[in-house]
């Protein structure tokens, strides 16, 4: 009996690494101390009714945040541990197959778990208010979305310690994710955990197109909706069309691995190419999915620290709306060295074609600040140092489309250099710029501009050191994913400045979290809802939002309506009579959704039908009581409403 | 209870500028495009993988007119039914629609039951998932099918319970039209399997 616990526990935990075991502890420490700090302070009811069960669109963006923050840690932390193994050649730090998981969990954890929810974050704290509307279209189902992307990536997270994580790379190429090459339970955490946030970012995307179509305040026309906005549209358009592909591939994959069946194995029939064509469909949209929203950004801060009207709006919109339909007509670009000279010549072009929007973007960028007051806060900041990042990341990018020319740069250090550059350069700049843009607005209270600049720098500078070495290195030949190389080869210097980079930008985050644990304790709030002098209609209410956002809903007149009611006086609250208004109920049925997918994705991980089952009738009979449930809005009254408005306007003025 | 929707009616539209029900029904046609892209893919793949045999045995081997035929009749008669209750529901008539709803349903069950037998006897001939890669894109596209109608009976169940419960009210209404809107689309898919499965598969 002993002994069966013994074999068991050996093989169900990850054991004999130092490192892990470490993990290990302080996890299990982090999470003694939470539940005894919510038991000591009692704060589980406070929990449950404040966050757990909310369906405000502002506390789930919250959620969203604090997640991708916390995955944004995890993925650095991988990344600097497989740059300490390449700082010198013949490390021995990790192992190879430690390394072949570590890059896999740090390719799928930042573009799946911390670019998607930080852009979720900022969809769900920004488009209801820069739309004028009390919510979102489907505030229930946006609380299921957040709890299946929180599910999700926990279930990828628990395979650091249970059963092994996942080591085929970030986009799981079969054959070596198949059954006869990664046997156990890692590719399958990979697959459920995916599954189960891609399902919640679907309906994201569902939810936030619906809400942009159907629930702009009267006056805003599609014409005059704010850039942000737009490129969400854009996003979710995206969205729409390519995760059904990723979840059809991710089940394909499973039924291959679960069933024995042969989509993608290399006897049978199947055709493991058939798999890199269905998740380049979804994952090279996946890649503008990211940007899209950060272009977005940009043109509002631009616009805001420059003090002018965006140049260019109508191409502006051109251009989110084009990117977003040439991404689907892009995808084989990632494996030209597979398909034939006519295919590869087609995707060549329309790879090339991107880079006209995006041109024409940039331009606009760089005429909106041309003669502005340019003020230098650190949102501003961002979007500056974006620009020289991003044209490099662009050009490389059609140095890479070109097919011929792409043979040699295929699976080198020249692509990682190239795709870093446009994420960390474009997404993850342009998250931050939005994150320092709409703090205030979300949180009521201001970042110290000193510890950020500080944060901007050390990222930047970092930024360069790090990914500048490897395009040289891509030239020399060193191969992605290789977890050692030889002096023989050349490659130490470069490496080796590298991994210094990397760090620089570590220490860029240690700054950005003393920034925001800096600015919580020596709070300066903001009182104006106003701080940075804003042009759309987040900046007419105060900050942080009540919770039915707008007490008034505002009838719209003009693009940038704030700005120009603020320039002709007009924005000055008249004598208004209040009314009901109507909101939705809080709800703890997804959380219990998301905690039953968990269940099920956690069963069929392990391949322990009974539980996967389980969890998904309890999925099923979760989502039928909410069908069945009647009591699910209620009404503000107006007295209500009233008293707030004044409460906020007395410490407003 | 209708004051109550009226008036409940009338502040949707002064405050939210919209009206709820047709929020609803428009997320659901944005919905229906994503299930459209998911069976579009499971198409591609089965039309990708539809001639690898593996030595394994073939479609025309494999299916039996009688019985796919059968399917696709029960299957549109039970669209016809579901188009019969969104009537009765117009005419203010709600026995007619839960009774149309339920004959609905009825039919579906026998068309999920039709599935699982014929599928059971093949594998019973040694057709399984893993014989072929035929096989696997066959099993999943016509049982990803099986599954949304199975998905799709629950649901029909729970639009039943609201109708017997609340009578005819706006929402009821909308869950009608929109369990209804989502059957004929199985229907939908469930024409081009017959075509391009059954059809091209024993030609």
């Amino acid at each position: 009996m002993l002994e069966n616990v013994k074999k068991f526990a050996s093989e169900f935990f990850v054991t004999g690494n130092t490192l892990i075991y470490a993990a290990d502890i302080s996890i299990v420490l982090t999470s003694l101390s939470i539940v005894f700090a919510l038991t000591y302070f009692k704060k589980w009811g406070w929990l449950w009714r404040e966050w757990l069960t909310t369906v405000d669109h502002k506390k789930i963006g919250i959620m969203y945040l604090i997640s991708s923050l916390l995955m944004l840690f995890r993925g650095g932390v991988d990344a600097l541990l497989m740059r300490t193994q390449l700082a010198f050649p013949n490390m021995e730090f990790l192992n190879s197959e430690h390394y072949n998981q570590i890059f896999t969990t740090h390719g799928t954890i930042m573009i799946l778990f911390m670019a998607m929810p930080l852009m979720f974050a900022l969809f769900n704290l920004v488009v209801p208010l820069q739309l004028g509307a009390r919510d979102v279209a489907y505030p229930f189902l946006n609380a299921v979305s957040f709890w299946l992307f929180f599910f999700g990536a926990m279930l990828f997270n628990l395979s650091f310690v249970v059963g092994g994580s996942p080591d085929a790379g970030w986009l799981s190429y079969p054959p070596l994710s198949e059954n006869t090459f990664s046997p156990g339970p890692g590719q399958n955490f990979y697959i459920w955990g995916i599954q189960i946030s891609g399902i919640g970012s679907l309906a994201t995307g569902i939810n936030f197109l619906v809400t942009i179509l159907k629930m702009r305040a009267p006056g805003m026309s599609l014409m005059k909706m704010p850039l942000f906005s737009w490129s969400v549209l854009s996003s979710c358009i995206a969205i729409i069309f390519a995760f059904p592909v990723l979840t059809v591939t991710l089940g394909l994959l499973f039924v291959d691995r679960f069933f024995g069946a042969h989509f993608f194995t290399l006897d049978g029939g199947g055709n493991p190419m058939f798999y890199i064509n269905l998740i380049w469909m979804w994952g090279h949209p996946e890649v503008y999915i990211v940007v899209l929203p950060a272009f977005g950004i940009f043109s509002e801060v631009v616009s805001t620290f420059a003090r002018k009207k965006i140049f260019g709006y109508k191409s502006m919109v051109f251009a989110l709306v084009s990117i977003s339909l040439l991404s689907f007509f892009t995808w084989v670009h990632h494996f030209f060295t597979m398909a034939s000279n006519t295919v590869d010549a087609f995707f060549a072009v329309t790879t090339m074609a991107v880079a006209i929007p995006t041109g024409v973007k940039v331009f606009n960028w760089l005429f909106t600040m041309f003669r502005g007051r340019i003020q230098m806060k650190t949102p501003m900041l961002w979007m500056t140092g974006f620009i020289p990042t991003f044209l490099v990341g662009g050009a490389t990018g059609v140095m890479l489309a070109v097919a011929p020319a792409n043979f040699q740069y295929h699976n080198n250090y020249f692509l990682i250099a190239h795709f870093h550059q446009v994420l960390i350069g474009g997404v993850t700049f342009g998250f931050f710029a939005g994150m320092y843009y709409w703090w205030p607005k979300v949180f009521g209270f201001m970042l110290n501009e000193y510890l950020g600049k500080w944060a901007f720098w050390l990222w930047n500078i970092g930024f360069y050191v790090t990914f500048m070495p490897q395009y040289a290195l891509g030239l020399m030949g060193m191969p992605r994913r290789s977890y050692t190389y030889g002096w023989d080869m050349g490659w130490w210097p470069l490496n080796f400045v590298s991994t210094i980079g990397a760090f620089l930008m570590g220490a860029g985050f240690v700054f950005q979290v003393w920034q925001i644990v800096y600015s919580i304790i020596h709070r300066q709030r903001d009182l104006t809802g106003d701080p940075w002098d804003g042009r759309t209609l987040e900046w007419s209410i105060p900050s942080p939002p009540p919770v039915y956002n707008f007490a008034v809903i505002p009838q719209v007149e003009k693009q940038d309506d704030w700005w120009y009611k603020k320039q002709n006086g007009s924005h000055r609250n008249k004598a208004v009579k209040y009314k009901p208004i109507h909101m939705p109920k809080d709800s703890g049925i997804p959380f219990i959704t998301g905690f039953f997918w968990f269940v099920a994705g956690f069963g069929f991980t392990f391949e322990w039908v009974w539980i996967g089952l389980s969890g998904l009738i309890g999925v099923a009979v979760s989502l039928f009581t909410r069908y069945l449930q009647k009591d699910t809005d209620y009404y503000i009254p107006a007295e209500q409403v009233e008293a707030t408005e004044s409460a906020i306007g007395g410490a407003r003025s | 209870m209708t004051s109550v929707l009226s008036h409940q009616k009338d502040h949707e539209h002064e405050e939210h500028g919209h009206d709820e029900s047709s929020l609803k029904i428009f997320g659901f046609w944005i919905f229906m495009i994503t299930d459209l892209i998911l069976f579009a893919t499971l198409f591609a793949a089965y039309v990708v993988l539809r001639t690898r045999y593996n030595g394994g045995p073939t479609g025309e081997e494999l299916f039996s007119v009688p019985i796919f035929t059968t399917s696709t009749i029960i299957l549109l008669t039970s669209s016809f039914t579901s188009g019969l209750a969104v009537l009765g529901l117009k005419n203010g008539k709600v026995n007619n629609a839960v009774g149309w709803l339920i004959i609905t349903v009825l039919l579906g069950m026998a068309f999920v039951v039709l599935e699982i037998t014929e599928f059971a006897s093949m594998v019973d001939e040694g057709a399984s998932i893993s014989t072929s890669a035929f096989l696997s894109a066959f099993y999943v596209l016509v049982g990803t099918h099986g599954l949304h109608v199975s998905v799709g009976i629950v649901w029909m169940i729970g639009a039943i319970i609201q109708l017997m419960r609340d009578g005819i009210s706006e929402v009821t209404t909308r869950k009608v039209n929109v369990v209804s809107l989502y059957w004929h689309f199985l229907d939908v898919v469930w024409i081009f399997i017959f075509s391009v499965v059954y059809l091209m598969g024993v030609m």
